[in-house]
């Protein structure tokens, strides 16, 4: 297998197809190394939400950058339904954080303050309701909810219905996508990439890392770092129901097709073949005090997913100065920063570019030298 | 459709389908007395809206689904008929609360 191409994306996901099908729209011939159906893919095992409030606390640039996503989406979404037909059910009309009793209130209201004071960050009109005024926008809540945030720019979307997509439209754009080949070594010779699979060598001008967690490991073979801290979250999952959430919840959101998705878990255990009962225990007690007629929902199935998460939980985005036209991308927020990553992000790496002023923050070189904690990016 | 066997000498239990009384048997799941009701029982599913009916009868197949004592999405082929059973045949989605 030999071929030569402008950009090589390792990784297929939700990233790195929206950057192939985004270079595929201006023209740009792109291979995909992907790999296969068994691969641990936060594409497939994600909550969906197209998210905004309480994104960019400590660094008030990835809140700009999500607002801009968030006011992208729609332009995205009618794009892939022109092209492919599919509808991938976005819905913007704001989300909610509730919280359970006062502590929890107050709580809430002190990090809308925090987020509020932040120098320099997008103003995302993120406000504390009450929970007569949240009654009235989601009149099922029960009465241990105290109130809550609310963002006007939040959303969700049916993410499966997005990854599916986006691999529709690039093909139809004539990507080239190889799975089953994940990339054993990347090497610069004679100004292009080697990229080496079992199956053989792809040759490209560029290459884009958006291979989520692996991005650790394959940065370093082109002058790059991508420090990842990647978490455990578990999902319980109800059968279909008629629609009785008009908002999307932090923690609780009704697909388009009905089921109601309950899960906010973070944990350090990182083995995704097993479940942490007590953890869904907890998350379905809360579930129903927020909303006591999901009582006599069946839970169909409930799973666990391991998040992509860069070690300070805020995004990735560089260009190797010793490889030029080697690019690093990652972020826990793939479904969210979607449209950035279609539009703006393919658009610079076209360009041979990445634009200071829009991602500049989001350099991994500030991670040299100091011992930034994990974090999660949200709160 | 389904016919009694003739032998069948079973204690008669009367349900309500709809609001219709139908006579069952003792022993009947509520499937079973569905199907043999006669009446039109199909239900639909909760996202294409097709019509289906009970088919295997026992517990996998959850195509049997109904609302039976207000309790929406039982697995009917796994209830036994009781005197003054109220079934409603599920259309679509389940009701939240239901």
């Amino acid at each position: 297998m030999i071929g030569d191409y402008d950009v090589a994306i390792v990784g297929g996901g939700l990233l790195g197809s929206a950057i192939a099908w985004g270079l595929g729209r201006l023209g740009q011939s792109v291979a995909v190394l992907d790999e296969g159906d068994i691969a641990k893919r936060a594409s497939r095992a994600n909550f969906a939400l197209v998210w905004v409030q309480s994104k960019g606390l400590g660094m008030p640039a990835y809140t700009g950058w999500t607002v801009r996503a968030s006011k992208a989406w729609p332009t995205l979404n009618a794009e892939l339904k022109e092209q492919t037909g599919l509808d991938v059910a976005l819905q913007q009309n704001g989300g909610f954080h509730l919280t359970l009793g006062e502590v929890e209130y107050a709580q809430r209201t002190e990090l809308v303050a925090r987020m509020h004071n932040q120098v320099g960050a997008a103003d995302y009109r993120m406000e504390m309701l009450t929970a007569a005024e949240v009654k009235k926008m989601l009149p099922l809540i029960g009465p241990e909810v105290s109130g809550g945030s609310f963002c006007p720019f939040d959303g969700h979307v049916n993410s499966l219905r997005t990854f599916r997509a986006f691999h529709t439209a690039m093909k139809q754009l004539g990507v080239d996508y190889f799975p089953e080949q994940p990339v054993s070594s990347i090497a610069r010779e004679g100004g292009e990439f080697r990229l080496a699979t079992a199956r053989g060598e792809i040759r490209a001008a560029k290459v884009v890392l958006a291979a989520g967690n692996a991005n650790q490991t394959l940065a370093p073979m082109v002058g790059l770092s991508a420090p990842m801290g990647p978490t455990r979250g578990q999902i319980v999952v109800t059968e279909r129901t008629m629609p009785f959430l008009p908002h999307p919840l932090t923690t609780i959101r009704q697909t388009d097709e009905g089921t109601v998705m309950i899960g906010d878990s973070k944990e350090d255990e990182l083995d995704d073949r097993v479940l942490n009962q007590p953890i869904n225990a907890v998350m379905a007690d809360r579930a129903l005090r927020m909303f006591p007629h999901l009582a006599r929902l069946n839970v169909v199935r409930s799973w666990s997913g391991i998040r992509v998460m860069p070690r300070d939980g805020f995004p990735v985005y560089d260009q190797s100065e010793t490889h030029p036209g080697a690019f690093v991308a990652c972020c826990h927020s793939g479904v969210t920063l979607a449209s950035n990553h279609a539009f703006d992000i393919a658009g610079m790496i076209a360009r041979g570019a990445l634009e200071s002023e829009l991602v500049g923050a989001f350099s991994a070189r500030r991670f040299d030298g100091d011992a930034t904690p994990n974090g999660s990016g949200y709160y | 459709m389904f016919k009694r066997a003739d032998e069948d000498a079973r204690r008669p239990v009367t349900i309500h389908v709809e609001g219709i009384a139908v006579e069952a048997r003792e022993g009947d799941s509520v499937s079973a007395a569905l199907l043999a009701s006669g009446l039109d029982v199909r239900r639909t599913t909760a996202v294409s809206g097709a019509r289906r009916l009970p088919y295997c009868m026992m517990g996998v197949c959850f195509d049997c689904l109904v609302t039976i004592d207000g309790v929406g999405s039982r697995q009917g082929c796994l209830v036994p008929v009781t005197e003054g059973m109220q079934i409603e045949i599920q259309k679509g989605k389940r009701e939240i609360g239901r």
